[in-house]
Parts: structure tokens; C-alpha cells; sequence
């Protein structure tokens, strides 16, 4: 397919803008630039079918079953979009008078209420634009507390060694050290590790729980008390709540502080890599350090941002990305105190279920009753027939099925992650798991198909080695 | 399994070792290179650096993993393998030959290996 | 109550028969009896209907200004109507990160395409595929020129006081010093940023046009962080960049701004995008996703993510940064807003900006207390005096649904977009005039 810079035509384009209406204003030449910048001069028509045509080669929770492990890939219902493109949200200048934007800052009040409740927590900062940028956040009011008290030998953060990249990542950039934890027999914290591993130096415990093999920790009292009893804090990564709302929340089970993906569990869409929202919520005894500015309620009514006594700072300009709250705030809003329990429920049903299909014929990394998502290992597979899990994937293409997050756990071989949601019917269940088996037939008997695959795709499989080993990052302008 | 020359010494963390002129050749086993596949970069320190016995001097990236060099010495960084920032693969293609740094070294050293029980130490992380 | 499962409820007795189990609680048999909540506290659900009136009150809630005089990060530009229409499309709506690359060609592309437009914008060798706002690129781009023997970053006042934050906080959680250079005329002179550098500087923040309007002298403070073997970090208005010269040939190092501007709303603080550039040198340390391109086993061209081994999935906690989700669908609205403008409508974009300030500059100007605070060049923005209360001033301007200047420190800082036509200043500045009570 062309590059929009191969489309372009001098003199083509489009007449968006009228010549200005008052005197031109010079400008010194040593301050203009030399040449215009070299982008693409084409019509709308042009452009448009461009995009139309991008977007066929392009799959999306619309287009199919969307199984990405702890990515939490629902249906994105549109009158999330719908509110979200209001007049009266997106035409709102971030820096107008408070008393002006009394309905922006209430969405902020409400939607913070609202996630209290579902985690257990009494604060809430939106400033974070992502589930990362929620971990760093999270660490950073840890960090803070401990830094009020003048407890500066905390400076670990334990980490599980079947969690996020992101973990360890933030947690360094937190100024951390990571102290790795193995996982035990069942998949949960080996809780003597733990125990060795906590201490005065504890800053804190990051978990994720259920955790990324789609279980949840059944020691998860027995964890955070351990935690605490040394001093430290525990962090709940929110990458998994779509499992639990409405069943048990990170504030009853003992954490201190958490981050949710609105563009995972609350049905924002994921736009192809963001932008999502990852609020950091606390137990009171934090609030005092959340990102400024808070939005509170005044004595008459109104409501206005405040800025926490010992905040931290800030971690992004504004208050975070508002429109992705604003579709959270509709999402709760539509399912409420009956819905989200549901949702999660379902979603762990949907997960149990295809895995009670798949079980007998794959492996299942830990053979235990899952969550809202399981992971197979294909590792058995590999050394029978030679198809790999990437194979699998890859020939999951063809038959219109986004595949499962691949060779993630890391302390499972050849694995397979897969996290069906709530929003898929039993029909799109009952076929996904049929595509499993006739691959693993295939692998049976036509290996080299699965090596070969996909098959049916835009493109073949593409050379990795070749992109990072000779970088072509832009288009070199002949 | 891999090819390990005799007349090199090696590392539990898969570095091999050899004295040539006086100073100490440094490089990663073919164990340690097919562990990560097709190497796309290789970060390599600059001449004069010290390295540390131990200490982690080069970063090796495949396209899925990433993987650091511990040196075997302690000493000072005399000559680094140009080649390979700009071939990455000849370290796929010859680790053997594909030396990463010569450094003058300054006394203490890790604990090195003969091939034999280096041949052990790659069985274990096999099996 | 509002539901978005497709199976009914007696379906899902039906599968949970068939996993074996007998009641929608046994699924959560690992959580320990005394934390399983009874109920959430929030209320119930309601119709899309009901949802939608609820949410819309809200937004109705709001005064949305037809006119607006204000920047100060968040511009109120013209955008193209294809912009919308194309990244509502719902495959790049619903899509997660383009992990599989034989189905994402389309975000893929679009994304190698971004990255052509942003090195183009500001003559750069390399762009990544975005991070969170204008904000967190500053910070990024400070941590990125960290190196053992040189630590620590120098920016003036008179980069916008968000940015200085949010370096802050990024900065002290790795205890890389950061030193705020105070500056006369709400410009930085090299003279004072030479002073404040020190061997161990690995790096200069110069925001151009900065926080008050101004176009700093970006080419002797490169000069001058370079002499002293510092990294020069400049930060520009992409609309700016359709006139001004670009962070590459002042002598950047490292280019990074906010994107809003490129097509984006003001929605009151976000989604934005921060746009992350630098020379190729610098390249494996540069955060975030970047795409390239490469070529599938039939030899057709294609795009794949890359350099991958920087990021955090692989290399955890040495990782340089955390990112992970970017602002992927903000920098496709980015790109489809620069393919549609073309460099004939970005340049004038930016010359009907530039044109308007200085004709509202030059109004108010003549106007008793309102006098500019600085002669140095300006872009969109500037700074006056102000000879009223400025709450005051609003109050006047509400009237007619103008959202007026920002009351900062030393004064008022103006803003004008191609939007703030001549019409709409003259008609702006005779309010000024009733509200000073001339």
C-alpha cells in the first residue's frame, strides 16, 4: 500500500483555511524556517479512501473475537463515544474559571465516587493517562509516605516474577530497587519468599491479583499482612480488576493503594494503543499526597480543585485524559450496582468455560479453576509436532480471531493467554474453541501449514530481525 | 548442543576468555548466543572504560529478549569489535570469532571454567 | 439496569452447569469468605436513554465560550472535519496496540506516516509513536540524556509551569537534579544559561515559543549547552513550526511538544498527545513504541513495532522508561490533520496566528494599562499588563462568550489562533475597553 508521501501531488490539497484578514507580522529571517515541511499535498477523496483502506487492514474489537489476555478487549458500547464528543466536554478549555466547568469537574467528583466504591478506596486522582503512568503514580505517593516519615531506608518494591513488564519498569522509575519473588507450586506468591524478602527496606508490594495467570491468590489476607507487618505498602495493580468488581475489592483485601485501565475494565476503547486513563486511587492516610489538583466540594456546593497538603506533584499537565473518563463515567452509569458484578462475573464464566473446552486437548499452564482469563502452555505441542505457540497465533489469523497475548507469563514456556470477556456470546465461544482443536489437528498432520501461517492476512509474516537490525524508521523522501 | 572450543576458558554467564598478547579477549558462547536468537545490536563500552570482574560492560538485544555481558576481569577497555555494532548477525555466525572487547587486566578475575565443566553448566540450564 | 452481555441469563446457568458448577458465587471460591463484598454502594443501572441525559446535563452544565482568547497548552485551532471521521472509524477505535502486525497494517502505517510528519515538522531523524502529553515528553526527554557522569537538567521560568512540574516530579523520583533558571523579560539569555551549566549537565530544556509567547534565541542557548557538552532539549508549538524554524536547525538534540494543537479538541485537558523527536545518535535511547518498516517472508513491504528490546516488556526494570499504552488514536489525528492541512494550510494556520496576536497586540497596546511586557519577538502569544481586575474583565467578556486571557503572574497572557478573526479581536477589544472603563 502507498505512503500518504507517495499519494502527494504539488499543488493538490484541500482549502481548509482562509488567507489571514489583518496586516502579516514579520518575522525575522533568522527565525523563520528554511524550506516548508515535506508533507503530503492530496485531496479529501484521496485522503479518505487512504484511511478506508487502512482500516480494513486494521482488526479491532468490532471486527472479532479479540482474546488478548490481560488486555481486557470488551465490546465498547457507543454511547460512550457519543458522550464523549458532547459540544459541552470537548469545546472546554482546561484553564477556565472552575465556577465555568462545574459539569467537567462534577464527571471528575463522580466518576471518583463511583471508583471508590468499586475498589474500596477513598481518593482519587484521573491525572495518569495510562496503566503505567497510574503504576509510577502509585509508587510515587508510596514513596512519598514513606519519605513524610522520615523512613528513608525503604527503597525495594517486591515484585512477583509473573507481573507486568510494567512492574518492575515503575518501580525503578519510582527510584526503587526491584526485589523479585518466585511464584509457588499453584501459581499464587510463595509466601516464605515473601516473608524473606520483607523487611525494614520494604517500600512496598506490587501484585496483581488474580494475577497474570488468571488466578486469584488465595493467601491474598496472608500477603498484605505480611507486607504491612514489615512496614510496607501494598500496591494493587488494576490490570485485572475486570475479574472481580463487585465481588471483592483491593481496598477490603488490603491494599493501600491501585491503578485502574479505564480502557481496559470500563469499556473505553483502546484506540489502537491509547489513549487510555490509569486513575490512582488511596486509602485516606495517602490522600494528602495525590497529584494536585483534587477535585473537591466546597461549603456552598460547588465544586473546585484543591491541592493535597503534601502532594507529589504533578504527573501530567491538566487533570489526565478527561474524555476517556467521561465514557467510564457512562459505562458505570448504564450498568451500575447491578451490572458491573455481572460483568465481572460473566467475564469469568466466559474464561472458565472456554477453558473447560480446551482442557483434555491443550495444556493448561495450572490446572485450577481460572478467573477471567487462563493460560495454556504449548510447550508439549512444540516438542511433538514443532508448532509453536506463535504458530497457533498466527493461524488464529486466519479464521478472523485476534490471537492470545503470546509467550506472556514468562515462567510459562510457549504460552498462550486468553481472555475471552463478558461480551461474547456462547455461539462466539463454542467457535473460537472449535478453531483451537482444528489447529491442534492441523498440527497433527500439516505442521508446515501452521509454520507458514497466516495465510489469509494482508501481509505474511513480517521480517523482525531485518526492522531492528537495520532500522528504516520514516519515509526517505526520494 | 553447542560448540565449545577447549582451548577457552568460560563463565557460568556464558562468556568465554583468552589471553592473547597480554591481554584478555572477551566474548559470548554460542550457548548464550542461540539462547537468544538473531541479535539485532549490540551495545559494546568505549575504549578506556574500565570493566569490573562480575559487572555487567555490553548489552546483547535479540528481537524478544535482551541479555547483559558480565566481564570475566577487572581492567581497563583497550580495544572494542567496531564490526559489530554495524553486523550484528556475525555474532550468530561466528561468536567464536566474533570477540566483543580486549581488556588489559588489572588482577581479579571471576571464577572461569574449562570447557568440560562449562559443558556441564550449559546441560544443567538444559535440562 | 443497562447491560452489554450478549448471553442471557439462563444461557449462562446453562454453561456454568456444563464447567460443573452450581451457583455464579462458586466461581469466586478462591476469595476468602471474610473480604467477599455483599453489594456495591452505587446506584443502579439505567437505559442508554436515561444514561444519555444524565451525561449530557453534565455536559450542559458547562459554558462553552464561542470565542476563545486563551493558550497558555490547550489551543482552540480549526479542524477539518475529516479528522473526526476518520479516527472514529471503528477499526482503529477498537483496536489494542498493533502486537500482530499481519493484522494492524492500517495503525501500523498510519503510525510510520506520523513519524515521517513529526521528523519533517521539526527536522528530526527520529519520532516515536507518541507518549501521554506535551508534559511527560519534557520529562522523558531530561531522563533520556541521563548518563553516569553527567546528571541533571537546566530549564528557564519560562517554560510553562506544568511542564516544570511534572520534570520535577520525574526528575526527583531518579534523583537527577533540576535547576530553574530565573529570567528578565520572560526570555533566557545565553549569558545567564552559561553561567548555570556545569560539567555535569547532561541536559537544557528551552521551550520556544515559550510559556509567555516568546521565540527564545534557541540557537545560541544550543550553542552554549553544547560548549559544555549538554544536550539541548527544545520544545515547540507544532503549529508554530509551519513558519518558525525548526528544533533541528537551532541545534536540537532532542525535539518534543504538545500535540494538541495538530487536530485535537480542548476537552478539557485531554486526550493530548506528546510528540517525542531526536537525532538518530540518540535513537536506542528514545522511550516508547516506534514502528518501522521491514518486509514480509513474500518480500512485500510492510510495518512492524521495533527496537522493542528498549521497552519495558523485555527489559523490566532496566527499562528507560515505563510506557507501555501511548496515544496512538491522537497521533492519527495528528497525521490525518497534517496530510489534510498540507504545508500550504499549516503555514497558514500558523501565519494567521501569528498575524492575529500581533494585531490584537498591537490594539491593546494602544489602549492605557494594557501595555505589552516584552519588545522580543512573539508567536500567538503575549503577555500585558493589566489595569483591572481580571475576574472582572471576564465577567464583561462572559457576556458575549468570550473566554479572555489568562491572568498569570505580571499579567495577562493573550492567545489567537486562525479562529480569532479580525471581527472577533475588534469586537474583543472594544469590551476591553467598556471593562477598563475608557
Amino acid at each position: 500500500m502507498k505512503l500518504l508521501f507517495e499519494l502527494s501531488r504539488t499543488g493538490r490539497g484541500q482549502d481548509l483555511l482562509p488567507l489571514s484578514d489583518v496586516p502579516a507580522c514579520e518575522f525575522g529571517g533568522e527565525l523563520l524556517r528554511q524550506a516548508p515541511p515535506r508533507l503530503p499535498e492530496i485531496s479529501e477523496v484521496d485522503l479518505e479512501r487512504h484511511y478506508t483502506e487502512l482500516a480494513k487492514q486494521t482488526h479491532g474489537v468490532n471486527d472479532g473475537f479479540y482474546p488478548l489476555g490481560s488486555c481486557t478487549m470488551k465490546y465498547n458500547p457507543h454511547i460512550n463515544e457519543d458522550m464523549a464528543a458532547l459540544n459541552g466536554f470537548t469545546g472546554i478549555h482546561p484553564l477556565q474559571d472552575e465556577n465555568s466547568a462545574q459539569g467537567c469537574l462534577e464527571v471528575m467528583y463522580r466518576t471518583e465516587q463511583l471508583l471508590n466504591e468499586i475498589t474500596g478506596m477513598d481518593a482519587m486522582t484521573f491525572q495518569p493517562a495510562a496503566g503505567a503512568h497510574g503504576e509510577y503514580t502509585g509508587l510515587m505517593l508510596i514513596r512519598a509516605y514513606h519519605l513524610s516519615r522520615n523512613d528513608t531506608a525503604r527503597t525495594k518494591i517486591i515484585v512477583p516474577d509473573s507481573a507486568h513488564g510494567t512492574n518492575p519498569a515503575s518501580a525503578a522509575m519510582a527510584g526503587f530497587t526491584v526485589v523479585s519473588v518466585p511464584s509457588n507450586a499453584q501459581g499464587g506468591v510463595d509466601l516464605e519468599a515473601l516473608k524473606a524478602a520483607a523487611g525494614s527496606d520494604t517500600a512496598g508490594l506490587m501484585l496483581t491479583n488474580p494475577n497474570t495467570l488468571g488466578l486469584f491468590d488465595p493467601n491474598i489476607l496472608e500477603i498484605t499482612r505480611i507486607v504491612h507487618e514489615a512496614g510496607g505498602l501494598n500496591y494493587y495493580d488494576g490490570a485485572n480488576l475486570n475479574a472481580v468488581m463487585g465481588h471483592v475489592r483491593p481496598g477490603d483485601m488490603g491494599f493501600d493503594c491501585v491503578h485502574l485501565n479505564l480502557h481496559k475494565t470500563f469499556s473505553t476503547p483502546h484506540g489502537g494503543g491509547g489513549p487510555g486513563s490509569g486513575p490512582v486511587g488511596c486509602k485516606k492516610f495517602l490522600d494528602e499526597f495525590l497529584p494536585e489538583p483534587r477535585v473537591v466540594r466546597d461549603e456552598g456546593g460547588a465544586l473546585r480543585f484543591a491541592c493535597p497538603e503534601h502532594t507529589l506533584g504533578k504527573v501530567r499537565s491538566f487533570y489526565g485524559n478527561f474524555l476517556v473518563a467521561v465514557r467510564a463515567l457512562t459505562y458505570i452509569t448504564v450498568l451500575g450496582k447491578e451490572g458491573i458484578p455481572e460483568a465481572s462475573e460473566t467475564a469469568v464464566l466466559n474464561a472458565n468455560y472456554m477453558m473447560h473446552k480446551l482442557k483434555g486437548h491443550y495444556d493448561v499452564a495450572y490446572d485450577a479453576a481460572c478467573m477471567h482469563e487462563f493460560v495454556l502452555t504449548l510447550e508439549k505441542l512444540k516438542q511433538e509436532t514443532g508448532v509453536s505457540a506463535m504458530d497457533a497465533a498466527k493461524r488464529l489469523l486466519d479464521f478472523g480471531m485476534h490471537p492470545p497475548t503470546m509467550y506472556f507469563p514468562l515462567i510459562v514456556h510457549e504460552a498462550l493467554m486468553i481472555e475471552p470477556t463478558e461480551t461474547e456470546s456462547r455461539e462466539t465461544l463454542d467457535r473460537a474453541v472449535q478453531v483451537f482443536l482444528d489447529i491442534l489437528e492441523e498440527a497433527k498432520t500439516d505442521p508446515e501449514k501452521l509454520h507458514e501461517a497466516p495465510h489469509t492476512c494482508p501481509i505474511g509474516r513480517p521480517d523482525e530481525v531485518g526492522a531492528a537490525r537495520n532500522p528504516v524508521l520514516k519515509y526517505e523522501f526520494a | 548442543m553447542a560448540n565449545i572450543p577447549t582451548e577457552l576458558r568460560y563463565t557460568k554467564s556464558h562468556e568465554w576468555l583468552k589471553t592473547e598478547g597480554g591481554l584478555s579477549v572477551i566474548g559470548l558462547t554460542q550457548f548464550a548466543v542461540d539462547a537468544l536468537g538473531d541479535i539485532v545490536f549490540i551495545g559494546l563500552p568505549e575504549v578506556g572504560d574500565e570493566v569490573k570482574a562480575g559487572a555487567s560492560f555490553a548489552d546483547v538485544e535479540s528481537v524478544k529478549a535482551v541479555s547483559d555481558v558480565f566481564s570475566p576481569v577487572s581492567g581497563k577497555v583497550v580495544e572494542v569489535n567496531e564490526e559489530l555494532p554495524d553486523s550484528p548477525e556475525k555474532l550468530n555466525e561466528d561468536p567464536y570469532g566474533a570477540w566483543l572487547i580486549k581488556v588489559e587486566a588489572a588482577g581479579e578475575s571471576e571464577e572461569l571454567l574449562d570447557a568440560a565443566a562449562y559443558e556441564k553448566v550449559c546441560a544443567e540450564e538444559e535440562a | 439496569m443497562g447491560s452489554y452481555l450478549p448471553s442471557t441469563h439462563s444461557e449462562r446457568r446453562e454453561m456454568l452447569r456444563e464447567i460443573g458448577l452450581d451457583s455464579f458465587e462458586e466461581l469466586y471460591r478462591d476469595v476468602p469468605e471474610s473480604v467477599r463484598l455483599k453489594s456495591l454502594s452505587i446506584p443502579e443501572g439505567v437505559s442508554e436513554m436515561e444514561a444519555a441525559a444524565q451525561i449530557s446535563a453534565l455536559a450542559d452544565k458547562n459554558t462553552r465560550y464561542r470565542t476563545i482568547f486563551r493558550g497558555a497548552g490547550a489551543y482552540d485551532h480549526y479542524i477539518p472535519a475529516i479528522v473526526k471521521s476518520v479516527t472514529s472509524k471503528e477499526e482503529f477505535l477498537t483496536a489494542y496496540t498493533p502486537y500482530q502486525a499481519e493484522i494492524s497494517q492500517g495503525v501500523l502505517q498510519s503510525i510510520f506516516e506520523y513519524q515521517t510528519q513529526i521528523c519533517e515538522l521539526t527536522g528530526m531523524d527520529v519520532s516515536n509513536a507518541s507518549v501521554y502529553d506535551g508534559a511527560v515528553a519534557a520529562a522523558e526527554a531530561a531522563l533520556m540524556c541521563q548518563e553516569r557522569k553527567k546528571t541533571g537538567v537546566i530549564l528557564p521560568d519560562t517554560v510553562d509551569p506544568q511542564v516544570i512540574e511534572v520534570v520535577k516530579t520525574y526528575c526527583g523520583s531518579r534523583s537527577v537534579p533540576v535547576t530553574v533558571l530565573k529570567t528578565k523579560d520572560h526570555a533566557l539569555d545565553a549569558d545567564t544559561l552559561k553561567a548555570a551549566l556545569t560539567p555535569e549537565t547532561a541536559c537544557v530544556y528551552v521551550q520556544s515559543p515559550n510559556f509567555y509567547g516568546v521565540i527564545e534565541d534557541t540557537t545560541a542557548l544550543a550553542e552554549a549547552a553544547h560548549l559544555s557538552q549538554a544536550r539541548f532539549i527544545m520544545a515547540a508549538n507544532p503549529i508554530s513550526l509551519g513558519l518558525l524554524k525548526t528544533p533541528g536547525e537551532c541545534g536540537a538534540d532532542i525535539a518534543v511538544g504538545e500535540g494538541q494543537p495538530l487536530g485535537m479538541p480542548l476537552s478539557f485537558g485531554g486526550p493530548y498527545l506528546g510528540y517525542m523527536a531526536c537525532k538518530k545518535e540518540l535513537m536506542r535511547k528514545l522511550p516508547g513504541r516506534i514502528v518501522g518498516e521491514t518486509s514480509d517472508k513474500n518480500g512485500a513491504r510492510c510495518y512492524v513495532l521495533t527496537l522493542q528490546a528498549r521497552e519495558q516488556h523485555i527489559r523490566r526494570e532496566k527499562a528507560s522508561s515505563n510506557i507501555c499504552s501511548n496515544e496512538a488514536l491522537c497521533a492519527m489525528t495528528a497525521s490525518v490533520y497534517l496530510a489534510a492541512m498540507g504545508p500550504e494550510g499549516l503555514r497558514r494556520a500558523a501565519r494567521n496566528s501569528a498575524d492575529h496576536a500581533h494585531y490584537l497586540a498591537e490594539r491593546l497596546n494602544g489602549l492605557k494599562g494594557f501595555e505589552l511586557k516584552s519588545d522580543k519577538p512573539f508567536f500567538n502569544e503575549f503577555l500585558t499588563a493589566c489595569p483591572v481586575d481580571p475576574a472582572l474583565l471576564q465577567a464583561h467578556l462572559d457576556k458575549e462568550g468570550i473566554l479572555g486571557p489568562l491572568p498569570v503572574e505580571g499579567g495577562l497572557l493573550w492567545c489567537c489562533t486562525e479562529k480569532n478573526t479580525k471581527d472577533k479581536i475588534d469586537r474583543l477589544v472594544e469590551i476591553v475597553k467598556e471593562a477598563a472603563g475608557e
